[in-house]
């Protein structure tokens, strides 16, 4: 076989591919750095349109590569123009402003509503681990130290006298120490919630130990100040970011065992599958709970800081857990498919 | 040479993994490694630390007069600072249009959804919760080895060994999935950019090209092709002379001293004499198959 000689192209697969199409490419790749760099917006209107059709030209392109030539640059080249031009076509949201309504008007409360066994168990596992802890520090207050991790208590103990109680209530909180205190539970807190969810797969067990410590916590720190007779203004102090606060662990809890059960019992899915099925709804929670812990820390940070009535805190508390459980569960008229 | 001759291509795991639009195109993605991932966390995790530091030198230098007053301000900042920042660092930037943190952008890797439809906000605040117990839980574990008493000792080294395994949960799969990718239905993959090269069975000069008789051209099949390819593109002179010579002295072809020229147009006819064959339905894979 005799090839041609001297200046003839040789006029081989690849050869003929790249004259036809290797203008097209390039613009192709010069609409998908511009996207790459900028957003959407940076494009003219020539270039939006003629996007997806030199995305499909260029996907074209690389499956006749693939067939008929053997040019592993051209192949490869090929492969990363058309895989950058997916993710900017397909993997780019369409608005965010528009996503965030969606998920606050439907994504969100439809996802907590599906997971209300959950959300129950929840429930009842703080609900039992904070009588657990009352009953076990009224009846011994010793008990107290064992389930108190060390720095947690801030004083706020069985030997402390009712004046110290009653001002760790009250303290507007200086500049300084409670400010430290604040921001130490507020994290604290928030990774409870984050633990209580991701511990969720090992089917549900860490979470539910979670939720009975974090109840049994609350327990105890409630007995101490109700055998000094300050229950109700504790309580108040609890409620005003608490209500909230505590709504969001157990919301996170539930999509935790949403997963550990989904793990556990796949049915008929594969259990991996399972698991990311159950990761969707769970995740949706989380990414809201995500925004009742701030909540909860404005709560917490600001308003038990500048309101010091108690009837007034609880108040706050009540109406927010109101505002929450109406914004769950309350029936929706139209009701789209997530 | 002693021993069985092997095929050149060896059978191992790769990263390549399919990928097929709703076009229906196959774009075999190369998934990031485990060592890419974790340099890519490392740049992260750097300027994170980078940005408490500032936060913290301004407030000293904000607070020059007062003393042990800034010191709550500093707590607050390590505290709740790194905190809010390690927790919303990987979602924000992995929600954004790029799908990936600054540090997987420098080590060119975005967050993909393994289905291949839109990564959803849910999947990325998925795998990002599962973050603290994979991560950084095993790291306060360690911190805490060194801090607290010895009668804890043996609780967290067994939680250490414990979280241990999710750190490396990745080297233990094929997909090279981290537990919170495993629940988000995500994975990591390569995001490369290169131009395209120059053609290289165009002709460039005016020079004769040399001529191969069909029995040359049986010598090699399309893995050699390529693996001429790249010798040719890279352009080291030791390689190509190598290569050229060994090709020449099983053509038994006299030494005319242009060793690129010579392979340049032993590849422009291969590849010539290749690409037929494919169209006939005749592929060869390398040289110990026959077309």
């Amino acid at each position: 076989m005799s090839t041609p000689v001297g200046s003839d192209v040789i006029y081989l697969n690849t050869t003929r591919l790249r004259l036809a199409c290797e203008a097209d490419w390039d613009r192709l790749d010069h609409i998908v750095s511009l996207l790459e760099k900028k957003s959407a917006k940076s494009l003219d209107d020539d270039d939006l349109l003629a996007l997806p059709v030199l995305y499909r030209g260029a996907l074209s392109s690389l499956s006749v590569a693939r067939e008929t030539s053997l040019d592993r640059s051209l192949a490869r080249y090929l492969e990363q123009l058309c895989t950058r031009a997916y993710f900017q076509i397909y993997g780019v949201k369409v608005s965010g402003w528009r996503q965030v309504a969606n998920f606050f008007a439907d994504g969100w409360p439809g996802a907590v509503r599906d997971i209300w066994r959950e959300t129950l168990v929840a429930l009842l596992l703080t609900v039992l681990g904070t009588l657990l802890g009352y009953f076990l520090v009224r009846g011994d207050p010793s008990w107290f130290f064992d389930l108190m991790p060390g720095g947690m208590a801030q004083g706020r103990d069985p030997t402390a006298s009712v004046q110290a109680l009653s001002k760790t209530l009250y303290d507007p909180g200086k500049e300084g120490f409670l400010g430290i205190f604040a921001t130490a539970l507020f994290t604290h807190n928030s990774q409870t919630a984050l633990f209580a969810f991701a511990l969720g797969f090992a089917f549900g067990l860490p979470t539910a130990m979670l939720l009975i410590y974090n109840g049994v916590l609350l327990g105890a720190l409630f007995a101490v100040f109700a055998s000094k007779g300050l229950g109700a203004p504790f309580a108040s102090w609890i409620m005003i970011h608490g209500t909230t606060e505590l709504f969001a662990i157990m919301l996170a809890g539930a999509a935790g065992f949403r997963i550990g059960t989904a793990v556990a019992f796949p049915g008929p899915l594969a259990r991996l599958d399972a698991a990311v099925q159950a990761g969707r709804t769970a995740g949706l929670v989380m990414l809201g709970v995500v925004a009742m812990l701030l909540v909860a820390g404005i709560l917490e940070g600001v308003g038990r800081q500048t309101i010091l009535v108690d009837w007034q805190r609880a108040a706050i508390g009540s109406i927010m857990l109101f505002c929450w459980l109406t914004y769950f569960y309350l029936p929706r008229r139209h009701n789209h498919d997530r | 040479m002693i021993g069985k001759a092997k095929s050149p291509r060896r059978k191992r795991s790769t990263l390549k993994r399919n990928f097929v639009t709703p076009e229906g195109v196959d774009l075999q993605l190369t998934l990031g490694s485990a060592g890419e991932r974790a340099g890519a966390f490392l740049i992260d995790l750097i300027i994170m630390f980078a940005i408490l530091i500032a936060a913290s030198l301004i407030t000293a230098a904000l607070f020059n007069g007062f003393g042990s007053a800034a010191d709550p301000v500093f707590a607050i900042i390590w505290l709740l600072g790194f905190f809010i920042l390690r927790n919303f660092w990987f979602t924000l930037f992995e929600m954004g249009g790029q799908g990936a943190t600054p540090g997987k952008r420098l080590m060119g890797l975005r967050v993909v959804a393994r289905d291949g439809a839109r990564l959803s906000g849910a999947a990325v605040v998925t795998r990002n919760a599962l973050r603290e117990i994979e991560i950084f839980l095993p790291f306060s574990l360690l911190a805490a080895t060194g801090v607290e008493g010895s009668n804890t000792d043996a609780y967290i080294w067994a939680a250490l060994l414990w979280s241990g395994l999710f750190l490396f949960l990745p080297l233990f799969n094929r997909d090279r999935l981290r537990a919170g990718d495993m629940l988000a239905g995500t994975w990591v993959v390569q995001v490369v950019k290169n131009d395209l090269a120059f053609d290289l069975t165009a002709a460039t000069s005016e020079r004769q090209r040399t001529h191969f008789t069909d029995q040359a051209l049986d010598l090699y099949g399309e893995f050699e092709l390529q693996t001429l390819e790249d010798v040719l593109r890279r352009n080291d002179p030791e390689a190509i002379r190598i290569v050229a010579q060994t090709i020449r002295s099983k053509l038994s072809l006299p030494d005319d001293g242009d060793d690129y020229n010579f392979l340049f147009d032993y590849y422009a006819a291969l590849c010539a004499r290749l690409e037929k064959g494919m169209m006939l339905g005749k592929r060869r894979a390398d040289k110990f198959k026959n077309a």
